[in-house]
């Protein structure tokens, strides 16, 4: 075994210092030590995107990231996108649009969305498929999924104009 | 799957990131975004005492373009290729190419510096900065010293790298006339069936000079000479084009795997190559 490290790391606004081996990947690291489990472990080969995190303003897959790497790295996940209360555009999205079945892919599906719209506010169709080619469904064929975030892209920059 | 333990280094400046290589030895490796080595790690078919993450040393980072000469340090990532202006304006073939590896999640992590380094067959870019004629600036305790990408592939993950050097940088002359970047994978992330990268340049209605590369054909990428031979003083024609197929399959030695026998990856080979020329002659 070797040496823990003092860690810190931003999770969803909050402060989290912990100790930890190098070693031990990020998704281990908040799903079993800060209890935060919407980022899902699929395939843990970097292929699924399950597991897919914003960090520093990259999507990332959390089960190829290093928690010594992420140390001083501001992260988010599903849980820090909103409150049951007042759910994300993009989850109301998902649910209007039958963008789910099962919803196990949905968590990292929805933060790589996040991300997708916030680097390319109006994607086209094919933008969408390419950006998103990183998660995998097993369940919707993928057609309702990038319905739902392209009607979410449409609904932002709607309330951006409307903003403005 | 959890790989074994080691202890994380992450020096901020190269000084120590080489300092750190010295002092450890075959015990350390130095990591970029970590999109390979992880993987291994976590199979535990690469074991690494001391990771140094290279993350912190800012030096490593920063694309510029100094009049023809293109510089990206070795951390720059797929995803800020993709993203910045300038270079694919100088070099429109390596968005090209990075639009075709891996994932955007991937994309984000991965650097270019890792993908050239890592002498893995199945990259990208080290085809690639064949074909663009790139030269990779090493550091180590004897100083800077820069090897041509046509004479850093030694083997399958051997390279003219020693263990104690950093690739810090890479730099190519800006592109002129058409290019192309073609690659036959079986689905997105995949690695190359096969790949061509392709730069021409026309003059009248002829080709004036061309450069051609492939990937995952060998153990190493194939700067093939001979096929960009084939078309100087052509019209890029059919017939041209079957010549530069043929002395491309020449040039090429691939192997059987998970992608198919040998007949059909030097059949994917010719295919994607001809296609590469093609759109390359179409932009000149």
């Amino acid at each position: 075994m070797s040496k823990k490290m003092q860690i810190t790391l931003t999770v969803n606004g909050e402060a989290q210092d912990l100790l930890a081996e190098p070693r031990e990947l990020l998704i281990h690291v908040l799903r079993e030590r800060l209890n935060i489990t919407g980022p899902h472990i699929g395939c843990e080969t970097s292929h699924c995107g399950a597991c897919t995190v914003t960090m520093d303003g990259k999507s990332v897959k959390s089960c190829t990231v290093f928690v010594a790497q992420a140390n001083g790295a501001s992260i988010t996940t599903i849980e820090g996108i909103s409150t049951p209360d007042s759910l994300h555009v993009l989850q109301n999205a998902f649910r209007e649009h039958h963008g789910l079945q099962c919803g196990f892919c949905t968590p990292g599906m929805i933060t790589r969305a996040i991300q997708l719209l916030e680097d390319n506010p109006n994607p086209t169709e094919e933008e969408v498929r390419f950006g998103m080619a990183g998660n995998l469904c097993r369940c919707t064929g993928y057609q309702n999924i990038v319905k739902s975030v392209l009607a979410a892209a449409t609904e932002m920059s709607a309330a951006r104009e409307a903003a403005e | 799957m959890i790989p074994a333990a080691f202890d994380y280094h992450r020096p901020d400046s190269l000084q120590d990131a080489l300092g750190l290589l010295q002092t450890h030895g075959e015990d350390a490796r130095v990591m970029a975004g970590g999109h390979s080595l992880i993987p291994m790690m976590k199979l535990r078919m690469a074991e690494v005492p001391h990771l140094i993450d290279l993350q912190a040393i800012t030096g490593l980072r920063g694309i510029t373009i100094d009049g023809a000469t293109l510089r990206l340090g070795a951390m720059v990532t797929q995803h800020e290729i993709i993203e910045h202006a300038g270079l694919s304006c100088a070099a429109p073939i390596l968005r090209e190419a990075a639009l075709q590896i891996a994932d955007p999640q991937v994309r984000y992590m991965g650097t270019i510096g890792g993908n050239v380094a890592n002498g893995d067959p199945g990259n990208d870019m080290p085809g690639l900065m064949q074909c663009l004629g790139a030269e990779f600036t090493l550091v180590g305790p004897d100083g800077t010293r820069s090897v041509a990408a046509r004479a850093f592939y030694e083997a399958a993950y051997m390279t003219a790298r020693t263990d104690d050097e950093i690739l810090t940088a890479i730099s190519f002359p800006a592109t002129t006339g058409g290019y192309a970047y073609e690659k036959q994978k079986r689905k997105i992330g995949d690695y190359a069936t096969a790949a061509a990268a392709v730069l021409l340049t026309r003059k009248g209605g002829t080709c004036a000079s061309a450069s051609i590369a492939m990937t995952n054909l060998s153990d190493v990428p194939v700067w093939s000479e001979a096929a960009a031979q084939a078309l100087v003083g052509t019209a890029c024609d059919d017939t041209a084009i079957k010549a530069a197929m043929a002395a491309m399959d020449a040039d090429i030695d691939p192997g059987e795997d998970n992608r198919g026998p040998v007949a059909f990856k030097r059949h994917v080979a010719g295919v994607i190559l001809s296609r590469a020329i093609s759109r390359a002659w179409s932009r000149t």
